[in-house]
């Protein structure tokens, strides 16, 4: 196990080095001018400043130069001051967002926490539970139904769910509405009283002790959490069910029948364990998933989380800020991946032992 | 069942004297490729998807007849006004309206153009923008499933026949190149491509193939890696063929079909991404005929979507459909492609 888990700790500085190659060369395509949103906060318009800007922060030089000056950022010699780095966690500035992109980020990132919080329960548990349940009843009804469940739902696109939804529990019913606060609670969290101690919305209201800004925030996310999980439980369902069915057809199983075991114990005592190792990968990837910011799902229900400031800054073609976003957000799934892969060799017995 | 007993037993008795008939397509394709394509018209899921293909691919072709043109430019859906808000489905259509189409008297009983599916925000056709928006999802689904399988195919050919660390190098982009969420890496290319090209299909068609191509270089590695090994290839190489022959006309053409068949039912999960991108507002100008760009106009109505629900009911339906009929197929496929389920009904 100790081979494999220093093989995958190698694998980390060559995907970082290549995603910050990858973005780096898409910011190419945007001109010397508008990369400068990456050292200073606003673009000069005479020609004479802009020159100097380019001068200042090397937009001209070759490739390399640029390359390193993007990573560590330029110091100013008379200040001492460093612009840009992204090493440094300096991501350059946001046209969109009026802010430094880092700032952006740090501000929208918990929102997307606080729903990945909420919704890993309802779809991991819950599509595992499905696929189970379609295992066991092998081409019974809840089989086929689950079947049919898992394709519609593969094509039922996100966003049109998410926007029938909003039809129904919204404009029509009236009871969830979309973004992420009612005024009056959005008032409550602003005021002096309140006080941020992990910046989760539902922990902090929580820790207030103010029921009815929690249980308000939780309404906001009801429908963003239903089409989550609506659109992963085709995937556990399918998986679940496949890895199941292939260990229920294993020869122990046989024996643990022979033996006289009771059903129930056959398929939670014996067969789950083994079934869930290659489930527990795909739980993995699906939260790194949701905190790296679901796009579609927030942009439709206009939740302020990482994944829509970066479609709205992708709609307003604010390239700086949306590099930035992945930048961020390539940075949290490389090492979400390693340690899930890590957790994976000590769960899987034919990882830890060889 | 018992049908199916029987012709189980037929098939072993003409099979016994071997007399078994090959008709010209398992001759053409060879009995395992064979295998695939019978098993994608098995089951009534399959069929129903190849239908719902069929369906589109008509309507896809006879456009200018079901809608007929406006413009010079048929993929602009013409406007009715510029009043903003939606208008109901069936109310008259009083400015730009298309010429009458042969099926419209008989069906429609009337001699004026109507909005059979309404308006959308703008005045825009519904009906006209789904009917035209089929050939708009089929070109830029065949587009970007071709470049990306080109692109996967040579490259995941260079990295299976070479192997070693030139393989090594290979897969460590095509990991690199799925470190960012699909659609969140499509997103960032379109947006960085749209200011030099303009709104138009192709910054969006482009990040789809930029982002598309690593799963087929992976599974055509897979395939030749295998086949790499057989005994016609060593045969090849010990009378001295050259590497690129043998790569191309020993191996590809035996590995190709899985990853052919692939690529082909991708289309529908192209379309969607298509479809996501330009509800974010990448993509087309404003007006196109495209599913996704429709559905986008939705976002501006949320409020009041139980008015204005055909806005997104119709061209969603038509999405969903297109992208279902191809995953009907496709699961069939997953079902006859894997090995584990191999012989077994």
């Amino acid at each position: 196990m100790t081979a494999y888990i220093i093989r995958r700790l190698l694998l980390v500085p060559l995907l970082l080095f290549g995603v910050t190659i990858l973005i780096f060369g898409m910011l190419q395509f945007l001109t010397p001018v508008e990369r400068s949103a990456l050292y200073v906060r606003d673009i000069p318009k005479t020609e004479k400043a802009l020159d100097g800007i380019i001068k200042k922060y090397g937009l001209d030089q070759p490739l390399y130069v640029q390359y390193w000056r993007w990573l560590v950022g330029t110091k100013d010699q008379a200040t001492g001051e460093r612009s840009g780095g992204i090493l440094f966690g300096d991501f350059g500035f946001s046209r969109v967002g009026s802010q430094p992109v880092a700032s952006l980020i740090k501000q929208r990132f918990p929102n997307t926490l606080d729903l990945t919080l909420w919704a890993v329960a309802p779809v991991i548990l819950v599509g595992i539970w499905l696929g189970i349940q379609a295992a066991v009843h092998h081409n019974g009804f809840i089989d086929q139904a689950g079947r049919v469940f898992s394709i519609v739902g593969a094509s039922f696109p996100t966003f049109v769910f998410g926007l029938l939804v909003l039809m129904i529990f919204y404009s029509k019913l009236q009871w969830f509405p979309p973004g992420r606060l009612s005024d009056w609670a959005n008032q409550v969290v602003m005021s002096g009283g309140f006080r941020s101690y992990t910046s989760l919305l539902t922990i902090d209201s929580l820790l207030n002790g103010r029921i009815d800004v929690f249980w308000d925030a939780l309404k906001h996310m009801l429908l963003p959490i239903l089409t989550l999980s609506y659109i992963n439980w085709a995937t556990f369902l399918r998986v679940t069910r496949s890895s199941m069915l292939e260990t229920l057809r294993q020869e122990y199983i046989t024996t643990a029948r022979a033996k006289g075991l009771r059903e129930n114990d056959v398929i939670f005592k014996h067969a789950r364990p083994n079934a869930m190792i290659t489930v527990v990968t795909l739980a993995g990837f699906t939260v790194v998933g949701l905190m790296g910011g679901v796009v579609i799902t927030e942009t439709v229900f206009d939740y302020p989380g990482i994944g829509k400031a970066a479609a709205d800054a992708a709609a307003q073609l604010d390239v700086v800020t949306v590099l930035g976003f992945a930048l961020f957000n390539g940075l949290i799934l490389i090492i979400a991946n390693l340690v899930v892969d890590i957790i994976y060799a000590v769960v899987d017995p034919r990882v830890r032992l060889s | 069942m018992e049908k199916s007993v029987a012709l189980g037993d037929t098939n072993l008795l003409t099979e016994a004297v071997n007399l078994r008939r090959i008709g010209w397509l398992e001759r053409a394709l060879g009995p395992d490729n064979y295998r695939v394509i019978q098993g994608l018209f098995k089951t009534p899921a399959s069929i129903i998807g190849f239908v719902l293909i069929t369906l589109f691919v008509v309507v896809a072709f006879a456009a200018p007849l079901i809608a007929p043109p406006v413009t010079n430019d048929p993929y602009k859906i013409p406007r009715d006004g510029f009043k903003a808000d939606p208008q109901p489905m069936m109310s008259p259509w009083t400015r730009n309206a298309p010429d009458l189409p042969f099926w419209w008297k008989p069906i429609m009983k009337t001699d004026q153009w109507v909005h059979i599916f309404g308006t959308s925000q703008g005045q825009y056709d519904v009906f006209y923008g789904i009917i035209w928006g089929t050939r708009t999802a089929f070109k830029t689904g065949l587009v970007v499933v071709t470049a990306a399988l080109l692109i996967g195919v040579i490259v995941g050919s260079i990295s299976a026949f070479y192997g070693g660390i030139v393989d090594n190098v290979i897969m460590r982009i095509v990991d690199i190149f799925l470190t960012l969420p699909f659609i969140l890496a499509a997103l960032i290319l379109a947006a960085v491509l749209t200011p030099r090209i303009g709104r138009s299909l192709i910054p969006s068609m482009i990040a789809l193939i930029t982002f598309g191509w690593m799963g087929y270089a992976r599974i055509i590695r897979g395939d030749i890696l295998t086949i790499k090994e057989r005994d016609y290839v060593m045969a090849a190489r010990v009378i001295g063929v050259k590497d690129g022959r043998i790569l191309f006309r020993h191996i590809l053409p035996n590995a190709i079909f899985p990853t052919l068949v692939l690529a082909s039912l991708a289309i529908g999960d192209v379309v969607l991404s298509f479809a996501a991108l330009s509800f974010l507002g990448i993509g087309t100008e404003i007006g196109y005929a495209d599913w996704g760009q429709l559905l986008s106009f939705a976002r501006n109505w949320i409020i009041s979507l139980d008015r204005y629900w055909y806005i997104i009911v119709w061209p969603g339906l038509t999405l969903t459909l297109f992208v279902m009929g191809w995953n009907l197929v496709g699961d069939a496929l997953r079902d006859v492609l894997d090995p584990r389920l191999r012989g077994k009904s």
